[in-house]
């Protein structure tokens, strides 16, 4: 059953009169608790394509289902309840909010879903101690590591239990140690029955992932 | 409708916690908003204290009264026309208080101006009033000491006065008053009583308080000869409802005295206390309007340093949206937040804008009878909260329209 359906997706960006085609006509599907890595040089369209797979942004032309739901035509609202409940972001820049602890970062989409306080809590603070932050949850972002950062921002994607976690280089901003942790974690969360995409420049990290999904201007180059 | 109350709940928690990061601006920002409220807390205050003042005044002087008088107090009427009308004398007085039915007393007045000494102490330019003893009927005046003159003493001309409070005060300062003699024009006057204060400031001179009393035959005696100068008739009406019925006896009594034929004008006024009213409406109209002005003046400059607060504030928390955007904020989650901030830093300065007018009316209280009431209070957070919706929400507005992807690439 796949939960990812692209279909002929093309987005062009409009910078002054020229036209970038950020995405030229890709055509995806990606199956429920598929492990896949986008792969490509820089500017081949990865992001964009992350953006659209996590109904952040909406193709030029083209069709979207997601879980069997066509949300190429979806309004602004509809969309952020996806966002909300199926998907979990993780980004290269962590994207914590700098003034809120831990606990609180993980505790927001509960939050923006209207979960009741009280089970809110306790979600957020098992979601925390899954990701190996227990004694951590009081902290704010700018008391923690890089690599605990990262682990925040994965515990707030896990939170609501998402249909897919979307990754956009989940490690480039940490060393190769705390990298390689990190993708030990997502390795756990993948065996839980998660499906995960995620965006990296580097093998190594890629050979975590089962499918490899290789971008070259905006078309996909290869898929194995 | 639960949804929107939460998300209030979880916008006003972020507020609190977004000032609490930025102190020094929020301090800042605030103190126009402090200054606006501040104004507003003021202006109704000394507003109402200046109506409490009027009214008290007038219920001093007796609200169901007519006057009589040759000049009508508050009228287009042609000046020329009043001054050739007869004057008003002690005898037509004492034909209509023979005659008038409904009335439950009738008096007679008649004003002049002296200077007043006790010893070495004075005060120049005082309102006497000369009447009889049922001038007393005709206000609801109480006593600090003694008593108002009596019947005998009005009928036989005594040289007795009732003293206002503040002319007591001046004459004697804390020296015990009755019994003693004051002197006007060189002459002696025993001093009978003295009124308890009125408090009535905006009645200027006809302020009791400033005032002295004595028997009408007195002042004919000593300081004005009674073909000279026109009376007035004070009439008091047994109720506010009588007011109206009382007049029309009035004018038929009056008209008869005199010696009116039925296709002549009259040749009196019948004043009422509405007209002083009606003044006292005019000119606190005035400063109302100009208080309002001013108050909207200060409110509209808080408001638009809140909103450019907010603006400043929605810019560098881009990224942030853009995260909220991501992880399931609506629309409408991202607009409440920010109006709630806006509000919650405009509430927070009418707080402080109403600790400030508190103490402020504090020495208002000096020269009003008032103090900031609870209806004020609520007047001024409403007014903050308004203020704060109002200002924030251009600048939510901005920040709920962003585009997620835009936002989370700014830098
Ligand atoms: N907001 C935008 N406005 C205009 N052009 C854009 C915008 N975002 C992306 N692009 C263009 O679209 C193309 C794809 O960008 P994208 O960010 O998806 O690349 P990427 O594969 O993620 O690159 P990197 O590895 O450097 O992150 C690039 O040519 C980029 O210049
Ligand atoms: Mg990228």
């Amino acid at each position: 059953m796949n939960i990812i359906n692209l279909e002929n997706i093309t987005r062009i960006y409009q910078v002054g009169s020229e036209e970038v085609r950020a995405l030229d006509d890709i055509s995806l599907r990606i199956d429920k608790n598929e492990y896949v890595a986008i792969m490509g040089p820089s500017g081949s369209g990865k992001s964009t394509l992350m953006n659209i797979l996590g109904c952040l942004d909406t193709p030029t032309s083209g069709k979207y289902d997601f879980k069997g739901i066509n949300v190429s035509d979806m309004s602004d609202n509809e969309l952020a309840e996806i966002r909300n409940r199926e998907i979990g972001f993780v980004f290269q820049t962590f994207n914590l909010l700098p003034r809120s602890n831990a606990f609180h970062n993980v505790e927001l989409p509960l939050i923006y879903s209207g979960m009741h306080s009280l089970k809110r809590k306790e979600i957020a603070k098992e979601t925390l101690a899954s990701v190996g932050l227990e004694d951590r949850v009081h902290h704010k972002p700018g008391e923690l590591s890089g690599g605990q950062r990262q682990r925040v921002a994965i515990a707030r994607a896990l939170v609501t239990n998402p249909s897919i976690i979307l990754a956009d280089e989940p490690t480039g901003n940490l060393d190769s140690k705390t990298g390689e942790d990190i993708m030990l974690l997502f390795d756990a969360i993948h065996k839980q029955g998660n499906t995960i995409i995620l965006v990296t420049h580097e093998e190594h990290i890629a050979k975590h992932a089962k499918r490899i999904i290789r971008l070259l201007d905006g078309k996909i180059e290869r898929d194995e | 409708m639960s949804n929107y109350i939460f998300e209030l709940k979880e916008g006003l928690i972020i507020a609190l916690k977004a000032i609490r990061a930025n102190k020094a601006r929020a301090i800042l920002t605030t103190l126009g908003v402090v200054i606006g409220i501040c104004a507003v807390a003021l202006m109704s205050t000394t507003i109402k204290g200046m109506d409490i003042a009027f009214e008290e005044g007038i219920s001093s002087l007796g609200s169901d009264n007519l006057y009589i008088d040759k000049w009508a107090w508050f009228s287009n009427e042609e000046f020329w026309k009043m001054r050739n009308r007869k004057n008003l004398k002690l005898s037509d007085y004492e034909k209509f208080k023979n005659l008038a039915q409904l009335p439950i007393a009738v008096a007679p007045t008649l004003w002049i101006v002296k200077k007043v000494e006790f010893g070495n102490n004075y005060v120049e330019g005082t309102l006497i009033t000369g009447s009889t003893n049922e001038y007393l009927k005709t206000t609801n005046f109480d006593f600090d000491e003694g008593r108002f003159f009596s019947a005998i003493e009005s009928r036989s001309s005594r040289n007795v006065v009732v003293l206002g409070k503040e002319i007591a005060d001046h004459l004697f300062k804390s020296k015990n008053a009755s019994e003693k003699y004051i002197k006007i024009s060189g002459i002696k006057f025993k001093v009978v009583g003295i009124l308890k204060k009125q408090g009535s400031n905006l009645l200027g001179n006809f302020n009791p308080d400033k005032q002295v009393y004595m028997p009408i035959g007195a002042v004919f005696k000593h300081f004005e000869r009674a073909s000279k100068r026109s009376i007035a008739i004070i009439v008091r009406a047994r109720n506010t409802s009588m007011v109206e019925k009382t007049k029309e006896e009035a004018e038929e009594i009056m008209r008869r005295v005199r010696g009116l034929m039925y296709d002549e004008e009259n040749n009196f006024s019948i004043n009422q206390q509405e007209g002083l009213t009606q003044n006292y409406d005019k000119t606190v109209g005035v400063i109302k309007i100009a208080g309002l002005f001013i108050t909207g003046l200060s409110l509209l400059v808080g408001a638009i340093g809140i909103m450019n607060i907010m603006f400043v504030s929605v810019k560098e928390r881009t990224r942030e949206i853009g995260i909220r955007k991501a992880i399931g904020a609506k629309k409408r989650t991202i607009l409440t937040q920010f109006i709630t901030e806006a509000s919650t830093i405009c509430l927070i300065g009418g707080v402080i804008g109403l600790i400030l007018a508190v103490l402020l009316s504090m020495a208002i209280n000096k020269f009003l009878p008032t103090s900031i009431q609870f209806d004020t209070v609520i007047l001024a957070i409403v007014i903050s909260l308004i203020t704060g919706v109002l200002a924030g929400f251009a600048p939510a507005y901005t920040a709920a329209k962003m585009d997620p992807v835009e936002a989370l690439r700014y830098e």
